[in-house]
């Protein structure tokens, strides 16, 4: 047996900063959770200056409006934004709806109806020139395009990523 | 007697609280500042159709004179939240400020942490306690359906809240929003008449007074604590504050509400008392608000401040 740190799934770790500081295999960085948000949303770094981000339960990332001194031993920190160990990060709901309308690029706007489908969980058929791929989905509200939550690109279809829970007849 | 009737000799108008109490309570929804702004969750209500009343007293507090809304763009998008009138007040009261440390001592299912985190502009460090898990995971779902970043979550009895986690430092304002007798929930829930009895409210009230103390203890000095019930029970409520005022260093101070609202009692009799009980003259700093005054649910709210 290796003494190197594991996660441990009960408590909040605080991601290191970058790859030379991880001490715990496979933990995502906060460098690689902003360059994700960067790249593949075009959020900015700045965005996320006031936040710290922590993991708890293997791969969650939660947002922390704040800083506390890590581990953390308590039952929740912030939001959960960001599913991490896995090919394809996947924000939450939560996370899209609370910063994604600082994206720039890979936000995908449905009309009414199409937004009503999207929210009750329901696939469809769409065109779409940009990235496959985990996309923040938006509809008009009160006048202007706000986000409604994540959505899945592939093959002409977009899937809805509403979670089961959140889903609802409009 | 019925529980009710207990409360008499409190009330201004006996036939107009009886008369409320009877009403269907209205409902009300908070705009959540910290995923929109007041005016664009008015504008997402008009285009859902929904129609509301503004509140006189709390900007972004709305009545929908209609029954409770289905669901809507607006509550999806976490621009909204259900919340009781009157339950909005202990909040209002409190102020927490943008990066102030403050502790929501029982917190679920949440409404009034949000509205913390709100008040706080989602910043500075919000500690939410309860002791329940399953009420805690419907505050989790409530506050992240309203985008509230700056929660930790404790699940613990808030008498035995520990500060470790949160590097021992004091809070600058607490919420005592107490498990009670719940007598001012009549209107929406028939039943809680039923399960009173006289046993119970004495030993709430030992819960109470352990909560009280410990969010008193775990504030800075200058600092505001805000109790609140829903019940009319003086045993739960001015008999609360009078222990505290013994036993910790704070004092009851004044405040001002846009609400109708009786002052707090320093005499209290009833047949279930060997002798009169009597509190401290400062407890009448506190707020009784009984359902016939502003249309509402019964509330009791007091403002301290931590002195030592």
């Amino acid at each position: 047996m290796s003494d190197q740190p594991t996660n441990v799934s009960t408590q909040f770790d605080r991601v290191p900063e970058t790859a030379a500081d991880r001490t715990v295999e496979g933990r995502a960085t906060r460098a690689e959770i902003l360059d994700w948000f960067e790249e593949r949303f075009g959020i900015e770094p700045a965005v996320f200056d006031s936040y710290t981000f922590w993991e708890r339960g293997a791969g969650k990332i939660w947002a922390f409006a704040g800083d506390l001194t890590s581990p953390v031993d308590i039952e929740g920190l912030g939001m959960t934004a960001l599913r991490t160990r896995q090919e394809h990060w996947k924000p939450t709901l939560e996370a899209v709806q609370r910063f994604g309308h600082h994206a720039t690029k890979n936000r995908l706007h449905l009309t009414e109806s199409r937004a009503k489908q999207f929210m009750a969980g329901e696939d469809q058929a769409i065109e779409w020139d940009g990235d496959w791929g985990y996309l923040i989905v938006t509809h008009d509200l009160a006048g202007e395009p706000e986000p409604i939550g994540v959505g899945l690109f592939t093959y002409g279809e977009l899937r809805s990523m509403v979670p089961k829970g959140r889903r609802r007849e409009l | 007697m019925t529980v009710l009737e207990r409360y008499e000799p409190l009330i201004d108008d006996v036939e107009a609280f009886y008369e409320a109490c009877e009403r269907p309570l209205p409902s009300a929804v908070r705009v959540n500042t910290i995923k929109t702004t007041v005016e664009r969750g008015k504008v997402a209500l008009d285009d859902a159709g929904i129609d509301y009343e503004e509140t006189d007293w709390l900007p972004g507090l709305l009545r929908l004179p209609e029954d409770q809304p289905g669901a809507n763009w607006p509550y999806v998008h976490g621009w909204l939240h259900g919340q009781e009138e009157v339950s909005a007040l202990p909040a209002t009261v409190l102020a927490p400020q943008p990066g102030e440390r403050v502790w929501d001592a029982c917190a679920a299912p949440g409404s009034k942490t949000s509205q913390l985190a709100a008040l706080m502009d989602d910043r500075g460090l919000l500690v939410a306690t309860d002791n329940n898990m399953g009420r805690v995971s419907a505050l989790r779902s409530n506050t992240e359906r309203l985008g509230v970043t700056n929660l930790a979550l404790t699940v613990e009895d808030a008498r035995n809240h520990s500060l470790k986690p949160f590097d021992g430092a004091a809070y600058d304002r607490a919420l005592v929003d107490v498990p009670c007798s719940c007598e001012g929930t009549i209107r929406k829930n028939a039943d809680v008449l039923d399960e009173w009895n006289y046993e119970q409210v004495q030993g709430t009230a030992g819960v109470q007074k352990g909560i009280l103390r410990r969010a008193i203890q775990a504030t800075r000095e200058g600092g505001t604590v805000v109790y609140s019930t829903c019940t009319f029970a003086p045993e739960e409520n001015e008999g609360v504050l009078d222990y505290v005022l013994e036993e910790e260093d704070c004092r009851v101070v004044p405040f001002e509400i846009g609400l109708e609202a009786a002052p707090g009692i320093t005499e209290w009799d009833d047949d279930h008392l060997d002798e009169p009980m009597a509190f401290d003259d400062s407890v009448t700093h506190a707020k009784r608000i009984y359902p016939h005054l502003n249309d509402t649910g019964g509330f009791f709210c007091a403002k301290l401040e931590v002195t030592g």
